[in-house]
């Protein structure tokens, strides 16, 4: 329990360890986009942490790196598939994004730091939190640049139709801005915690 | 087809849809290892040279599976040949320069997962390039990854001589930053 635990606040990865931020500022500029990258990666994540942790003694150290890939890439070509199959406009709007949780730092990082040293039980929870850590962090992102670089939060009006949209916020500019921002919330909220 | 020239291309990817500030490429090296100067430079020599070396890997390969009709297996056999260049300029690295093997740390087999080259070989393969506008691609690509690192790295080396605010630091400001710049380069847009 406490290996899901810590994924999500402790050992957050996006706010504490500051990984995997690629799709964190790309594709969080609308909150349907956040839900679908967040459910891929964490179906990612807890596939790969369960064959990386069940052949665990089977891999060479020399290689891997390479292997903890390998079984990445194949789940994330399994992902990509399967959002194609359920929803073309998702998978339209993410476009490359979804290939590239291949990529994602928090996978390979998980996968080396935790999956090839734990047992299957412990890895699967692990990965969950980090998954669960992930999509909350993205889905807080989707929600503030979507409503106030549309307006609106998954396409219904939040601000009543006089709202004038602050275009800077769906631009790649303010996806720093607000995550910059969020860290220095969260730097100030450690800090006064002492 | 697209009628791009050579040249429109290295700067498109160089300056008006950069890699790390536009296209959010790249984005774990760029905050990780743009603390020093010099570190940030050689981060962004290794990441052109693997760009260089994966782009034209990337290409044959393309060709062959589009020979063998096997597409699925593009992304696996991408990352296969970005994972094993990066562990040959990792050996290659650790024997030459040790010390820069130090300094780049964890972040050196992290190449490996760089968006930034598998998205390199995702989009030439998108937008059909041939074989010398891959590479004029990946060249500016990497140049535009180098030079973001290093206007990173600078503004960095020069923010520690400054006061700045304690819940700022970190990450924080590093973002911040990344903000501007990114809103800077939006100004080359209708550069081409």
């Amino acid at each position: 329990m406490n290996d899901f635990l810590k994924g999500l606040w402790k050992e957050n990865p996006v706010f504490v360890q500051v990984l995997g931020m690629c799709p964190v500022l790309a594709i969080t500029n609308t909150v349907m986009n956040s839900i679908v990258m967040g459910l891929a990666t964490t179906f990612v994540l807890v596939s790969s942490a369960v064959i990386v942790s069940a052949t665990r003694s089977l891999i060479p150290k020399q290689v891997r790196i390479a292997s903890y890939i390998l079984i990445i890439a194949t789940f994330v070509t399994m992902s990509d598939y399967i959002i194609k199959a359920v929803s073309l406009d998702a998978h339209r709007s993410l476009g490359p994004f979804i290939s590239l949780i291949v990529v994602n730092c928090i996978i390979l990082g998980r996968a080396e730091a935790f999956s090839s040293r734990n047992g299957i039980g412990a890895s699967v929870m692990d990965a969950l939190g980090m998954g669960a850590g992930f999509t909350l962090a993205i889905l807080m992102l989707g929600v503030i640049r979507e409503s106030l670089g549309s307006g609106t939060i998954l396409g219904m009006s939040v601000f009543g139709a006089s709202y004038e949209p602050w275009v800077i916020m769906i631009l790649p500019g303010g996806a720093f801005f607000v995550l910059g921002f969020l860290l220095l919330g969260i730097n100030r909220f450690n800090m006064s915690r002492g | 087809m697209h009628t791009e020239s050579l040249g429109a291309i290295f700067l498109n990817a160089l300056l008006i849809n950069n890699f790390v500030l536009s296209a959010f490429l790249g984005i774990c090296p760029f905050i990780g290892v743009s603390n020093r100067l010099d570190t940030a430079s050689r981060m962004g020599m290794a990441v052109t040279f693997v760009m260089i070396v994966s782009s034209v890997c990337a290409f044959g390969v393309n060709v062959v599976l589009a020979w063998i009709g096997a597409p699925y297996l593009q992304l696996i056999s991408y990352i296969v040949i970005i994972a094993s260049a990066v562990q040959l300029v990792e050996m290659f690295i650790k024997k030459f320069s040790p010390a820069l093997f130090r300094a780049l740390g964890i972040f050196l087999p992290l190449i490996t997962t760089n968006c930034a080259i598998l998205g390199l070989a995702l989009f030439q393969t998108a937008k059909e390039y041939s074989f010398s506008e891959s590479l004029v691609y990946a060249l500016g690509a990497g140049a535009g990854f180098a030079l973001a690192i290093v206007l990173m790295a600078g503004l960095r080396e020069e923010m520690e001589l400054v006061t700045i605010p304690d819940v700022v630091k970190g990450t924080a400001v590093v973002l911040i930053l990344a903000g501007i710049l990114s809103m800077t380069f939006m100004g080359f847009a209708g550069l081409v």
